[in-house]
């Protein structure tokens, strides 16, 4: 039994010990409500060949991971809401240098007003920072997305950083029981790290000025790059279950979709209580079913067009806001709808407000209603 | 251009780079190079002249493997190399290589935070006293009196006492180093490239584009600088023990000439008298720190 913190941290740690036959691990670490647990359990671990550094601020930390990765070592740090805006720039940074660290945000409310609770605005607002996105439904899946976040950041089809969100205190700080694994296992899994534009003895520039021209090409490499992990992720998937006998889920995972007539599509752990309900409406001979988005960046289009088939409604449900446009995954999900779709956005559980079964069905109730899109609503406001 | 292998090795900031004549931290860069000779180093350059004297992708007008980090991070990148070349025992030295704007303002967070942590970290502030490569605009290192393109009638606030502060931090070794002291600055560069922990160096380097001085004047105004005690030339151990390496003769002629070798003085209503009783106020500072360690 262990929280979200202490899986991603020990699954952290494994990660790290495992590049000991290669150039270590190094990690830049500040705390932050609600993943400073995290942050602490790997201050506190005896990592061979690995240090972690205790730094004054999140932008110093992503820091010292950019320092550490181009190095060629195995880099890891945690953060959540304003730390993780605060981190920015170098999140940005990490990115667009291509390297391979992973992080893990414990989602939290951006403020003010101040507000510690969960909330997708954050990492949504890194949506377009040259970052995969995985956001994770429970506590193992936590634990299982870190090891996978490394194999496929490493992977030199993709090198690039990955994101791996859990919801602040709903899985942060809530204990499960979670499968963890050997060292022996993870050795195998991830094998050393070998990056190869690696700052070594040649002179040379990493992160050179360049010319209009050039970044268009940087752009069009590490997105085409992107692309790849959809392919990267479905390998690791499969080596993933043969080595730690588990799967973790799939870039969409849908539930009771067949003969649906509405979806509702939403990500993270809230996806647990659509499932519910969706039971139970179903026992009531309505025709729904749940979409649950696990990889947010690249985004599934392939994936999300064969949950959708046969579709005329879907309901997103949004965690976050684009304010004056509305739920950032609605408007990445009504990019794919076909004429004559409706696809209504509900934006609700914002600063970790509740998401219950009843504002659920409220969603299926008006979604099943309407003639046509409107705009977002706003559910459960203020209660 | 063919140039001979040991023509390469000889150099860290290389020829035909884009620096402008004159520039103080091309002169630098030459020192530091002769003086460390062939010992590995790897360099940290945030946003500065320095980092655009690189040049272009693919080329590099350095002699050394180089990470174009953010304005405000070097340090803490620099964090990151040097506890990697430590876990895998490498004898690479990671140095800092900042201008004024990455090390007293934008960068003083996560130089503080690396200075404290005591990472075996060179940061070497090459100090022009403006933003330069933005065009010359106020830093809190530019000094009482001098223009810039934002501040046109001169700064009236007192350059920051970074000394003072790096000091408080207690690291090993920290110096000011004049350009116009050869011996003195290949000392001090030899000193800090070999000495564990976190060091600091400070060099005052004048910018020809920004100061509106002559290019063929640089090594001139750092001794005016120098001898008038414009620039204190020192050196702290362990942040407590401060030594005096070069004693000024607080010459008023000295300084008006420092004074009158830039237009970035013209405009200002602080006149050389009233810079001259700064002088004075840093050294009582600087002679009480000192005790009676003088270097000369």
């Amino acid at each position: 039994m262990i929280t979200g913190n202490h899986a991603a941290a020990t699954a952290a740690v494994l990660a790290g010990r495992a590049n000991r036959s290669g150039r270590g691990f190094c990690s830049g670490v500040y705390p932050i409500t609600p993943s400073t647990e995290c942050m602490e359990f790997l201050c506190l671990q005896d990592i061979e060949k690995g240090h972690v550094v205790k730094v004054e601020s999140e932008h110093s930390a992503m820091a010292v991971c950019i320092g550490a990765s181009v190095s060629g070592a195995r880099s890891f740090t945690t953060t959540a809401g304003n730390g993780l805006i605060y981190m920015a720039e170098n999140v940005m940074v990490a990115a667009f240098l291509r390297l391979p660290v992973v992080m893990v945000v414990g989602n939290r409310a951006v403020g003010p007003p101040w507000n510690i609770w969960t909330d997708h605005s954050d990492s949504l607002a890194l949506r377009d920072s040259g970052w995969i996105q995985i956001y994770c439904g429970n506590n193992q899946e936590v634990f299982d997305a870190v090891l996978i976040a490394f194999r496929i950041a490493e992977d030199h089809r993709v090198l690039m950083p990955v994101m791996v969100c859990q919801e602040g205190f709903v899985l942060s700080h809530t204990m499960a029981l979670t499968e963890i694994a050997d060292q022996t296992q993870v050795d195998q899994f991830l094998p050393q790290l070998n990056l190869p534009h690696r700052l070594a003895q040649t002179p040379r520039v990493v992160g050179s000025f360049t010319s209009s021209r050039m970044i268009e090409a940087h752009r069009e490499q590490h997105h085409n790059a992107m692309r790849m992990a959809w392919d990267v992720y479905t390998e690791a998937q499969t080596d993933f279950e043969k080595t730690f006998d588990r799967r973790p889920p799939d870039p969409v995972v849908t539930y009771r979709t067949e003969d649906a007539e509405l979806v509702l599509v939403s990500m993270g752990t809230i996806a647990e209580t659509v499932n519910r309900v969706v039971d139970n409406l179903r026992d009531r001979g309505l025709r729904i079913g749940s979409v649950r988005v696990t990889m947010f960046r690249p985004f599934p289009f392939d994936a999300l067009k064969k949950a959708f088939t046969g579709i005329s409604r879907i309901a997103v449900i949004d965690r976050d806001i684009s304010l004056g446009f509305g739920g950032v995954l609605w408007g990445e999900v009504r990019s794919l709808a076909q004429p004559g779709m409706v696809v209504q956005n509900y934006v609700s559980g914002l600063g970790g407000g509740d998401v219950r079964p009843e504002h659920v069905e409220q969603m299926v109730k008006d979604a099943l209603e309407r003639k046509t899109t409107g705009p977002s609503i706003f559910v459960g406001v203020g209660e | 251009m063919n140039r001979p292998e040991s023509y390469q090795n000889s150099h860290l900031l290389r020829p035909g780079n884009t620096n402008c004549g004159g520039c103080g931290m091309s002169i630098a860069f030459q020192m530091f190079k002769r003086s460390i000779g062939d010992t590995p180093v790897q360099l940290v350059l945030p946003a500065c002249c320095a980092a655009v004297a690189a040049g272009g992708f693919p080329f590099s007008a350095y002699g050394a493997p180089v990470l174009l980090s953010t304005f405000a991070s070097a340090a803490s990148t620099a964090t990151g190399m040097a506890q990697v070349a430590r876990l895998n025992s490498e004898d690479i030295r990671v140095v800092c290589w900042a201008g004024d704007g990455g090390t007293y303002d934008i960068g003083m967070a996560s130089l503080s935070g690396a200075a404290e942590r005591n990472e075996d970290i060179l940061f070497i502030c090459y100090d022009n006293e403006i933003y330069g490569n933005t065009g010359g605009q106020r830093s809190s290192a530019t000094p009482a009196g001098a223009g810039a393109t934002n501040i046109l009638k001169g700064k009236i606030e007192p350059k920051k006492d970074i000394m003072s502060i790096i000091a408080a931090h207690g690291i090993p070794y920290a110096a000011t180093v004049s350009l116009a002291d050869p011996d003195d600055a290949r000392r001090k560069f030899q000193r800090s490239i070999k000495e564990k922990g976190f060091r600091f160096l400070l060099i005052l380097s004048p910018c020809p584009t920004g100061w509106k001085s002559d290019p063929s004047m640089t090594i001139e105004l750092v001794r005016l600088a120098v001898r008038s005690g414009l620039f204190p030339v020192l050196e702290v151990e362990n942040g407590s023990r401060w030594t005096i390496n070069v004693e000024p003769d607080f010459s008023k002629d000295d300084l008006a000439r420092y004074v009158s070798l830039q237009r970035r003085f013209k405009k200002s209503e602080i006149k050389p008298d009233e810079m001259g009783a700064e002088i004075d106020l840093k050294w009582k500072t600087v002679r009480m720190l000192a005790g009676c360690n003088t270097g000369v």
